[in-house]
């Protein structure tokens, strides 16, 4: 620790402690070199993240993994990944990820004449219209499907 | 004004987020290593499970009562405190984390803004993104945002969980209202102390005369007492990352006997203070080691104890630390005890660059520079480097017997949803 003297009066020298450790240099990008400066370094841009791009919502973004065949249709097959975003609203027409009956599950939303159906994307599966009977929360909407070719 | 947001029975919240089929139904949360009860949900508490009741002597009344029991899952927990906080900050520049699910917020120039609407789309922001309920209390100042608060979540069906409390009639009301022992900053032996002169309420404490509180309860009563009458007396604290303190404390799968062991035990503890203390760039000045056996145990004598030794100067070296916690320890120890938790919590604690330069320098400035090596080789390898006394074979795991799972901290962890 290195002590900078603050303070001078007749009797007494004040010093404080220097706690930043090492040399203050300032850093010129790209360094310095002997040779040609890099012809790139006035295109440089941040590389391309898919984290920014596929969440626009950070706090509500969540994720989950598609078990199942019924959404093949829109193109969700089974293990692929959900981003889901619980900002934006659940309309007709969206992919949302809903907890139906004590189970996740994802399926396209359609309104009709006051009836909410879940619509599978999938000849085998049958839509589910939602009734009184059943307890539903729209868990939130995916915004993208992930999968490994 | 001001407004106070808490996460309703938030590690419960957290867990039912991720599984929505627990709405309604009674939850408990255990601490680190599966101990006691921390968290519990309304349902919880009203079948009378008590908070900090000891895990294994409710293990059948949980069962009997269909309480659905989890293990802190703090990864999961802590990022939904960074989801709620980060929400919060979109009202407001000003905004003190108060904790892992409470924050103060500062409304500066919203004075023609209807405070309670403001409160309500805050609510409903937080809860629709995040799936964690708030309630909200809104005041002239602090201590009162604890008191709307609490009205707030306990008149839930009127309030629908915001509360302003803005005019002198319904501050007046409020304190009327609150019990002396459920005033924040209140603690237990001042409760116990005013009842005795029959202050009861929070609105007896305000009519007290300032002297009074002076003598009894030093400036710290007094500048409550200012703010619960309205006055903002408590800003938002400054520098709201550090902590006042910081503890790592674990209870023993078994129990540890030997010095040797305890010992590893207690430097790995520092050590882990340590590596926090650094993170948020402050030092230490006192350092206290805590061991204890079970008390539960019929058998043997209830025993617990803890030194407190300040340091000669402020420092987050985990060698110094380490050296300084088994120095503790050792003063602590008894060769015939089984022990069954033990603890090292760091205190007094300062930004780094306001270090006191002691008289005598004894500080290595070597370890400056070795930490830092340490924490970035830790940061890349996963917790490669250990210093010496901690034991490099041995795994200490904690029990987790009912953890659920890291939603949004681990891809492999993430919710399977049917299609």
């Amino acid at each position: 620790m290195r002590l900078v003297k603050t303070k001078d009066t007749p009797s007494l020298s004040f010093y404080t402690p220097l706690t930043e450790g090492g040399l203050k240099q300032p850093i010129i990008e790209g360094g310095i070199s002997a040779g040609f400066p890099s012809p790139a370094d006035d295109f440089k841009e941040i590389r391309i993240s898919l984290d920014e791009n596929l969440v626009r919502n950070k706090e509500a973004t969540f994720y989950a993994r598609v078990s199942g065949e019924s959404m093949t249709g829109a193109g969700l097959d089974h293990g692929d990944l959900l981003v889901i975003d619980r900002s934006l609203e659940p309309k007709d027409g969206k992919i949302a990820v809903c907890f139906i009956d004590g189970e996740f599950t994802v399926k396209r939303l359609k309104i009709t004449e006051g009836v909410l159906y879940l619509m599978p994307e999938n000849k085998k599966y049958k839509p589910i219209a939602v009734t009184e009977d059943n307890t539903l929360l729209v868990w939130g909407v995916v915004t993208y499907v992930i999968k490994a070719m | 004004m001001f407004a106070l947001v808490d996460c309703n029975n938030f590690y419960a919240s957290c867990e039912r987020v991720f599984n929505p089929a627990l709405e309604g139904k009674p939850i408990a949360v255990l601490s680190n290593n599966d101990g006691c009860f921390i968290a519990r949900s309304n349902e919880a508490k009203a079948l009378g499970l008590p908070m900090g009741a000891p895990a294994f002597k409710y293990e059948a009344f949980c069962k009997a009562n269909g309480i659905k029991v989890f293990s802190s899952n703090y990864p999961l927990y802590g990022d939904m405190s960074a989801r709620v906080m980060q929400i919060l900050s979109q009202f407001t520049p000003e905004i003190e984390i108060y904790s892992i699910d409470e924050a103060f917020l500062l409304l500066k120039g919203f004075d023609y803004v209807d405070l309670a609407s403001y409160g309500k789309e805050m609510q409903q922001r937080v809860e629709k993104w995040t799936g964690i309920p708030v309630s909200i209390g809104i005041a002239p100042t602090k201590a009162l945002t604890k008191v709307a608060n609490k009205i707030a979540k306990k008149f839930k069906e009127r309030t629908g969980g915001v509360h302003v409390i803005e005019t002198a009639e319904s501050i007046t009301k409020a304190l009327k209202w609150t019990q002396i022992a459920d005033v924040w900053g209140i603690g237990r032996q001042h409760a116990r102390r005013l009842e005795a002169v029959q202050v009861n309420t929070a609105y007896d404490f305000i009519k007290l005369p300032e002297d009074w509180v002076r003598k009894q309860m030093a400036v710290v009563g007094l500048r409550l007492q200012q703010d619960l009458k309205g006055i903002p007396t408590l800003g938002l604290e400054e520098g709201q990352k550090s902590k006042k303190g910081i503890a790592t404390t674990r209870s023993f799968e078994g129990t540890l006997n030997s010095l040797p062991d305890l010992e590893e035990r207690i430097a790995t503890f520092a050590n882990h203070c340590a590596q926090k203390l650094r993170a948020q760039k402050s030092a230490a000045n006192v350092l206290m080691v805590f061991v204890r056996n079970n008390p539960f145990d019929p058998k043997v004598p209830r025993i617990s104890k803890h030194i407190a030794i300040p340091l000669a100067y402020p420092t987050d070296s985990s060698i110094t630390l380490g050296q300084v916690a088994i120095k503790g320890l050792r003063a602590l120890y008894e060769a015939d005890v089984d022990y069954k938790k033990a603890g090292v919590m760091i205190s007094g604690l300062v930004p780094v660059n306001g270090k006191q330069l002691d008289l005598f320098q004894r500080e290595q400035p070597k370890h400056d520079a070795l930490m830092a090596v340490m924490d970035k080789m830790n940061k890349r390898y996963g917790n490669a480097l250990k210093v010496g006394n901690q034991d490099l074979q041995r795994t200490w795991k904690m029990k987790q017997e009912h953890l659920s799972k890291r939603y949004t901290t681990s891809l492999s962890e993430i919710i399977t949803v049917s299609s």
